[in-house]
Formats: structure tokens, sequence, C-alpha cells
């Protein structure tokens, strides 16, 4: 201010008044906290108006607590992708002892479920057709026979392959089953049918999650996808609803700027994150029953910073679209290739690597890896750098195409 | 130099489009401390847009200037931090209450105390039983009140009001307009739009703008004068059709139909005044009368159509 002080006008002169006035602004000021913390109470200025805000919207409100709790609940007790009990039909000509052992062998693994006992072939491709089963057997006749002359008789399996991993399972199941059901009736003369082991053994050791439960993989990951819907959505919305309320011209006359402005409206969502994060894991440790193997305090962390990320994608399409309709139709348009491109739903490394790359720039796909890391693998900060970084750079991004997207006048 | 002719607002040749449409040709002007200007023009003038220019929401294609010393150019924040602007449609937030609006804006501003200050905005307003209101609940010329409030809450050097007065009774009007020249008394200066003549006339100063360009500028009489105009006041019976053969009469520039009265006037005194002696008859009485603002303006404006299409 005090270079200010002797500012001459266009002329050269100086101008009394003006510098007059100064001095009187300035007796105010100087009695006013440094720029740095003026600049903070003006955050905390939209911090407080977004917080009463948000807290008088009933429904929003609701929601937020009503999603996370909900899809949770639903998609953590549902999604299953290792499917038991499958609807099967059996078709058995031939009655023998053999083909009731293949049958009930079949029942032991769990996989099948034989709901028709069929008495001709013509019957198996309408139940197929229909979805009625998934598999249908056809054990044919003279099954037994012909399995102790040695002729290698053949038992058909008919699966409804439309949903590969539906049968997938089963199918691995079935083989393994196949090779071992008649390893005890095949004695004496009939030893050489049985099928000899290899003579080397494989030891595969199935680590963190060796039973193999979805839930260990879906809960997570669920913290990652409620977050991204969530965080997405309140924060799109925000500056749009400005716009639409014709309150953002007043806002915009104020003495505030583009940072203070998106700090103020993403910090509030970001206390909600967080709360959302204590539920979503409170619930996945003793609903769910997912271990936190890692350190509960770099699971907050790194949760927040996905968190951040998040709210400034969200708050950067917020300065792109020109209502609330299109800042959701942007959310959404970014929170399903979130979804399938993530890892979330299928694995990452199933993609080509063209999807691979687009996956890369999601920021669910780096906190999925954060997640799965440190609840099931107790995975630290080392570890996890790469995503880290990732998840970092793609903030910042975010941010700085926010603040430069921020109409900071009405032109 | 008298503090109280110091220039707060100088802006020279703005010029302002939108997709092509020029709104803001070339408009030079200049606003005198702890006075009142208004600012007239019919809709879609470029009253709203210049305001805007004024205080940094818009930036000029062209042109230059200063509002408060401080060029309108490139120093949007030092202007920002000392005007109150006031937009036209109620723009506090409704889903918060008066106290919560007026304590966001106190903190936006940097102020001292917010909540003693909007403590002391509250009773000034006379809404002390109603602080804990939502914003939304209240009449429409109470909103008015309170935006108004909450403008000069942070005491700006300088208020912006696009069209204040739009939709509030004539009792609200006149307490609003009060209260403008006691802002105005205690040396804050106001450029008021608006579309009311009453309005206009309680300006020191005026600023006429139609099609985007500035037609006059001045007080009430410089503009009556600097108009030329002579004004017939003409009373009697069937003057319906009196008023459409007028129109079409050589030397009449305006005809208005004001209550069972019409006013004629044209800027050629002589020809008025043959029109007059013509069309004098039984029951049809022509008075000469000095002309009103409205009339310089409906002139202005008729002029102002055929020279910018």
């Amino acid at each position: 201010m005090s270079a200010s002080a002797d500012r001459t006008g266009p002329q050269g002169e100086p101008q009394p008044p003006r510098s007059a006035r100064r001095a009187t602004h300035e007796g105010e000021r100087s009695r006013r906290l440094p720029r740095f913390w003026a600049s903070l109470e003006r955050l905390y200025a939209v911090f407080v108006k977004e917080l009463i805000q948000l807290r008088r919207d009933r429904l929003t409100f609701a929601t937020m607590i009503a999603i996370p709790v909900m899809q949770l609940i639903l998609f953590g007790f549902a999604i299953n992708s290792d499917p038991k009990h499958l609807p099967t039909a059996v078709l058995d000509n031939d009655h023998s002892a053999y083909s009731r052992l293949f049958i009930t062998a079949l029942k032991a693994t769990d996989y099948f479920d034989i709901r028709y006992s069929l008495s001709g072939p013509e019957q198996i491709d309408p139940l197929i057709l229909s979805g009625a089963v998934n598999f249908a057997v056809e054990i044919p006749q003279d099954f037994a026979r012909k399995l102790a002359r040695g002729e290698n008789p053949a038992i058909l399996v008919v699966a409804d392959a439309a949903d590969p991993t539906a049968v997938n399972g089963a199918s691995i199941a079935l083989s393994g089953m196949a090779a071992q059901v008649f390893t005890r009736e095949l004695l004496g003369p009939l030893q050489n049918l049985s099928s000899k082991p290899a003579p080397y053994e494989v030891r595969l050791q199935k680590r963190y999650n060796p039973a193999g439960e979805t839930r260990l993989n879906i809960v997570p990951g669920l913290v990652g996808t409620i977050l991204t819907l969530t965080m997405l959505i309140f924060t799109a919305l925000s500056v749009t609803r400005e716009v639409e309320r014709n309150t953002m011209e007043s806002l915009l006359a104020m003495p505030i700027n583009p940072v203070e402005i998106m700090l103020g409206k993403i910090l509030p969502y970001a206390a909600v994150g967080f709360f959302q994060m204590t539920l979503i894991a409170v619930a996945a440790r003793f609903i769910f029953d997912v271990p936190v193997v890692g350190n509960l305090g770099t699971f907050v962390v790194l949760t927040m910073l996905f968190i951040v990320a998040n709210l400034s994608v969200g708050y950067t399409f917020s300065t792109i679209s020109r209502n609330q309709l299109q800042a959701m139709q942007m959310s959404f348009f970014f929170f399903l290739p979130s979804i399938l491109l993530s890892g979330f739903m299928f694995p990452f490394r199933g993609m080509p690597d063209w999807a691979q790359d687009i996956g890369s720039i999601l920021p669910l796909t780096h906190y999925l890896r954060i997640v799965r890391g440190v609840m099931l693998k107790g995975a630290g900060f080392v570890d996890l750098a790469a995503d880290i970084a990732a998840l970092g750079a793609f903030t910042l991004a975010a941010m700085t195409v926010a603040v430069l997207r921020f109409r900071q006048t009405l032109d | 130099m008298n503090a109280d002719d110091e220039i707060v607002i100088d802006v020279r040749g703005l010029n302002k489009s939108f997709g092509g449409k020029r709104v803001v040709e070339d408009l030079t002007m200049q606003v005198r401390r702890g006075r009142i200007h208004g600012f007239l023009g019919p809709n879609g003038s470029g009253k709203t847009t210049t305001i805007r220019m004024l205080c940094g929401l818009l930036t000029p294609d062209s042109g230059q200037g200063s509002c408060l010393g401080f060029d309108i150019l490139t120093e949007q924040t030092e202007i920002k931090r000392r005007i109150g602007y006031m937009t036209q449609s109620f723009s506090l937030y409704q889903d918060l209450t008066i106290r919560e609006n007026l304590e966001f804006i106190g903190r936006v501003y940097g102020l001292d105390d917010p909540s003693a200050r909007a403590t002391e905005a509250i009773e000034q307003l006379g809404l002390t039983g109603r602080a804990n209101q939502l914003a939304a609940e209240l009449s429409g010329g109470w909103k008015q009140r309170l935006a108004l409030g909450a403008c000069i809450m942070p005491r700006p050097q300088l208020l912006l009001l696009d069209e204040p007065t739009a939709g509030v009774d004539p009792k609200a009007r006149r307490d609003f307009w009060d209260e403008i020249h006691q802002l105005a008394h205690e040396g804050l200066t106001v450029l008021v739009s608006t579309h009311y003549m009453d309005e206009a006339e309680r300006c020191h100063e005026i600023a006429y703008i139609a099609y985007g360009h500035l037609l006059t500028q001045g007080t009430t009489a410089e503009i009556i004068a600097a108009s030329g105009l002579s004004t017939y006041v003409v009373s009697g019976v069937d003057l319906g059709d009196l008023a459409g053969t007028l129109k079409h009469t050589p030397g009449v520039d305006m005809v208005a139909p004001f209550g069972a009265k019409l006013h004629v006037a044209g800027r050629d005194a002589g020809a008025l005044d043959r029109v007059a002696e013509k069309f004098t008859a039984p029951g049809v009485v022509w008075e000469r009368d000095e002309p009103n603002l409205e009339d310089v303006f409906i002139d202005l404006m008729g002029r102002a159509r055929s020279n910018y299409p």
C-alpha cells in the first residue's frame, strides 16, 4: 500500500483526493489481519455459507447419508462374481451306479442345483434357451459299460455361456470334479483307466483373499465408487446453482477470488466425504467383516486425497456447465468409465492397452489399488507411491482447470 | 480542488458487443462525488451492461476509464472492494436467514466484527425481530431494503443500483429514495438506473441512454434547456383524433397523451406556434408550457430510433 501512495495521475501530477482516500482506507486496513488471513476469512465466509445451505437442503442432506449406506448394503451383499447353486438339468440315459455317482458328485460341488430330471434330449434346448437352467448334463446310454471297456465315453455338459462370469466358476469345478470322481471305483483291473497324477506338483499360494471371496474385493472398491458418485454430484451442482439462483452476479461483484470461492465450496463436501468414509469403513469392518490389515491413518489420509480429487473434478464440471442438468450429465459421463475402466467391475489387466491408458487417468483406478492395498494387503505409502503421485497430479490438474475455467466476469 | 467536485466515475469511449451486436457504443460519462446520478433509458439500451463494466463484471471491448480512481480494465479487485452493487434481481441467498446473509457479506468484505455489523444493519433496517427469518420469506419491498442494507453495510464509496425499485410499491419507493438521498448527503456517490420519470427527477444528474448511445446528460433543467423543445398542452374533446392528425403534421415532433390532455412538442418553436394556431378550435384549448423530462425523453427516443436502427 505504501507504494501506491505516490501514484501519479495520467498527467504525471499527484492526485491529492485519491491519496487522501487511500489513507483513510489504509487506516481501516492496518487494524485488519494481514493479506493471508483476510483471504482465509473470505474462504471461511463461503465455507460457512455452503455449510448452512447444505444443512437447510434436507433432501440433499438425507441423500448424502442414504446413498452410501444403501449402496454399501445393496452391492456389498448382492454382488458375487463366483455364483453357486446354478440351476441345472440332468438327462441320465444310463441309470447305472456310475451315472448316479457322477450326479451326486456334481451336487457335492455346490455349484450345481439339479432342478430338472429330463427324459429326452429334445427337452434340453428349450430349458437353456429360456434361461431356466444354466447347465444341462447328458449322460449317454451304456456309459458304465463303455467306461469299463475303456472306450472313453463322453458326458455332454451344455452351459449357457452368454454370461461368462456366471458359468466360469462352475466350469472349473466341473473339470476338477470329473478327474477325481471315479478314483475310488476304478480299482483292480480297472485301475489303468484311472487318470494318473502329474510327476510334479504346482503349489498355488493365494494371498490376501485365499478363499476368493468377492466381498473382500467389492467392499473396499465400493468405498471408492460411492465417494466418486456423491462427491462428484454435490460439487458439480455448486457453481451452477449460484448461476441459476441469480446469486452469481453479486458474488462476482464482491472482493473475493476464484480460489477462495472454490476452496470454500469444496471444503464442506470434504467434511461430508470424511463422514461417508467413516460410515463405509465401519460398515466394511463390522458388517462385512473386511479386515483392515494396513494402517488406519494411511487409509484416512489417502481417502481424503481421493475425496479432494473427486471434488475438484466435480467443481471443474460446475464451472464448465451452464445449468444443473448439464452438470449432472457431465458427472455421469465421468462416473460410468470410472466404474467400468477402473478395475472395480472387471479386472484392470484384462483390458487392452488403450483402455488401461484411459483407466490410468481416472482417480478411482488409483484409489482402488490404494484401498485394496491398505485394507487387504497392509500396504504403506512407499508401496503405493506411484498411485499416490498419480492421484495428487490429477487433483492439481483438475483444480487448475477449475480456477482457469471459473468465469470471473460475465463476459 | 473541491472534494465535492471530485470525479468518481470517469469513462471514455466504452464499447461492448455481445455476439456481434453492439450493446454499448462509444459511451463517455463522468459522475461526481456525493451525487445521485440517474441512468435512464428503455429496456435493452445498455444500462446494465454499462454498470457491469464499471464494476469489473464485464470487460469493455475498447475504451478506458476509472472508477474511484482505479482503472476499470486492470484494477477490478480494488474497485470491487469499494463499491456496493445491487443487481436487478434479488441476489441474496434465499435459503439463508437475514443475519446469515449479512454476516456472509461482512466476512467477504473483511469487516472487523461481521456479527456486530450485521446486528447494526438489522437494527437500522428495522428487522430486529426477524433476523432469523429466511430471506426468501420476505416481501418484495423488504427484500429490496435488505439488498440495499447489504450493499451499504461494508461502507462503500460508490453505490451502483440496477433498477432497484422495479416491482416495489410507491410508499416503499419513496422511503428508498429518502434513504438514497441521506446516503448521498453523507458523501456516498450513487449511480442508479431506473425507468421511472419521478425517480429521474429526484436525481442530481441524469444520463439518458438508448440503443447503446448516451443521448444526453446533465441536471433536469440542463437537459430540458438543451432539448430545444417547445411544448403545448392541449385540452378539450375528441383529442384522440387530433393526436392522430398531429403525429403526421410537420412541425410536431412528439405527441403524447397525459391523462385528459395532450402534450405536443416540437423543436421549431415558430412552426409549432403555427400548428397551435391552426388547430385551435372551439372546445380545443392550446396552452404554452415548459417541456417536462418525459417529453424530452420520448422525443429523444423517437429520434434515436431513426438514427440508430
